[in-house]
């Protein structure tokens, strides 16, 4: 019962937790790769004839750990160690039983890994692709499509990111409360941008790019994991299942953005939904606010209504207020300005992002946004202007379609919609 | 006789699915109930959220705590359940079985039924 799609699962499963303990074991990511890669060997030749053990990762762990001493032994012509045949032996199964660490050192075993991948020093590009590579396991291949860069450039940027993680000193003892808790803010914000890379880009590049989101996804559940009792991590989780549940109905056949409001709510990935809005209920159940909560109760809003119009504009106006007070920054205004334009209308959603202006010139959405209100408030000239720059600084060759739409439908009737009021907050 | 098939796994593993392995499981596990409930044999099915969706109330104490997770940390999780009408045990495994091959790895544990309420809820 050992079928291929099987056993890839069980590893890529198993590889956070057994990557993470043969780091803490050599103290060097290549050689703790190496040794994983070479348990993996050897599972693919022996699983399939014994069957899986009980325990992969542990399994994982005994034989990589063997295979890179016995490497080490072989050049110093020392004993071999067991095979990996002969540890499916009754007693070396023990063997492997008694290596099993306990949840805790698991827990910052795997939490260590992740904060090497997103240790301060390395910036944000270098923090995803390493992690992509050495918690997830994607080919440098897989991650290259993803980032729209070649091969041979993302090879180097992993390298390059390696070499300075070496060069850095993270310490292996177990963290304390506090740097344990400041390691999982830095992996919160690592996987989120990681999530925000997938969701963001070119619809050509789709395909590729929601595998990233789907990996941040993953990554979200396994820190949840680790930490089943935060609300801020629970929240994480649930903002980006939420927002990810509504990937089918975001294009459309031609690739163009499809705004929230005209999206085919059926498409939306219901389950995907049950699962973030049943962690946004857990998590507010703590009484401990937080940014990725407030964020996370909005897309939950979203996520209720089961048409455009049933949207609670009024309580998501709240929420972003409340993430002004939290985080202000001008981009949450601009969605602020979105859930006010609805409730209050386009006079006072204008009136709240003109003082913007400055810091969101070269901000596409910034323009977008107030390309739309002024339509809305017939001021077509001014919105032209707008939707000009907006095309300027689009991203990709899909949000300067949707503005150019806009641009053309000027002249006819004044429609609603805006193309802000699609997106989370970056 | 009613017998609830409990469904074991290590939702790591479950959670690693791809997206192309979880419908090819899908559909073949379809097609196993499919044959259930064309036979009458098939009660309510459910594939329950991963266990960090869980919240488990302790309910030992008063007042009763509320904790995030599920009520068990094991290996293994407890992530579906099938109810089936079968005469005795032996054709309850063989229904399980037939589901496990559908989709291997893991335990099902077959649990006769004492009392049992449809409800109109879940419908």
């Amino acid at each position: 019962v050992t079928d291929a799609g099987w056993m890839a699962s069980v590893l890529t499963a198993a590889r956070p937790q057994a990557v993470a303990a043969l780091l803490r074991q050599f103290r060097a990511l290549d050689m703790a790769e190496e040794a994983f890669q070479e348990a993996c060997l050897r599972a693919l030749r022996t699983w399939p004839k014994h069957g899986p053990p009980r325990d992969a990762a542990a399994w994982l762990i005994m034989v990589g750990k063997n295979a890179a001493i016995d490497g080490v032994r072989r050049q110093g012509k020392l004993e071999p160690l067991p095979s990996a045949e002969q540890l499916f032996d009754r007693a070396d199964t023990e063997a492997v039983a008694v290596e099993r660490i306990d949840d805790a050192d698991y827990r910052d075993d795997i939490l260590r890994l992740l904060f090497i991948c997103c240790h301060p020093e390395l910036p944000a590009t270098q923090q995803i692709a390493l992690a992509l590579r050495i918690v997830s396991g994607l080919s440098v291949k897989q991650i290259a499509r993803a980032f729209l860069v070649s091969e041979a450039a993302m090879e180097q940027r992993i390298t390059r990111a390696k070499a300075r993680v070496s060069a850095a000193d993270v310490p292996f003892e177990a963290p304390g409360a506090v740097e344990r808790s400041e390691r999982a803010a830095a992996v919160i914000a690592m996987i989120y941008l990681l999530f925000n890379e997938g969701y963001t880009t070119d619809v050509a590049a789709r395909g590729a790019k929601s595998a990233l989101c789907e990996e941040a996804i993953r990554l979200g559940r396994l820190l949840l994991q680790l930490f089943p009792t935060e609300p801020e991590i629970m929240a994480l989780a649930a903002l980006m299942m939420l927002q990810h549940a509504r990937a089918p109905a975001r294009f459309d056949a031609e690739g163009q953005t499809i705004l929230l409001d005209d999206q085919d709510r059926s498409l939306w990935n219901r389950t995907m939904i049950a699962e973030g809005l049943a962690l946004v209920d857990k998590a507010l159940r703590h009484s401990r606010p937080g940014p990725y909560q407030v964020q996370a109760a909005i897309a939950a809003l979203h996520a209720r209504a089961t048409r455009p119009e049933d949207t609670d504009w009024a309580q998501i106006d709240l929420l972003y207020a409340t993430l002004e007070r939290m985080q202000p920054s001008p981009v949450v205004t601009l969605n602020r300005a979105i859930a006010v334009a609805k409730v209050r209308g386009p006079d006072e959603a204008l009136a709240l992002i003109e003082p913007l202006g400055a810091k969101l010139a070269n901000y596409f959405y910034f323009h977008g946004a107030r390309g739309a209100l002024l339509k809305q408030l017939g001021r077509v000239d001014e919105a032209r202007v707008a939707f000009d720059r907006a095309i300027a600084l689009a991203n990709t060759p899909a949000e300067a379609a949707h503005i150019r739409q806009q641009l053309d439908r000027l002249d006819a009737a004044p429609a609603a919609g805006l193309l802000i009021g699609s997106r989370k907050i970056v | 006789m009613q017998y609830a098939i409990l469904c074991y796994h290590d939702e790591k593993v479950t959670c690693a699915w791809s997206k192309e392995h979880d419908e090819a499981v899908m559909a073949k596990l379809g097609a196993v109930i499919k044959k259930l409930a064309d036979k009458g044999k098939l009660g309510p099915v459910a594939r329950l959220l991963p266990t960090t969706a869980a919240t488990t109330l302790r309910k030992d104490r008063e007042p009763p705590i509320v904790i995030d997770g599920p009520f068990a940390e094991t290996k293994e999780q407890l992530l579906g359940f099938y109810i089936v009408d079968c005469a005795n045990l032996d054709e309850a495994l063989t229904i399980a079985k037939e589901l496990g091959a559908a989709n291997p790895g893991g335990a099902h544990e077959i649990r006769p039924v004492g009392q049992f309420w449809a409800g109109k809820a879940a419908s």
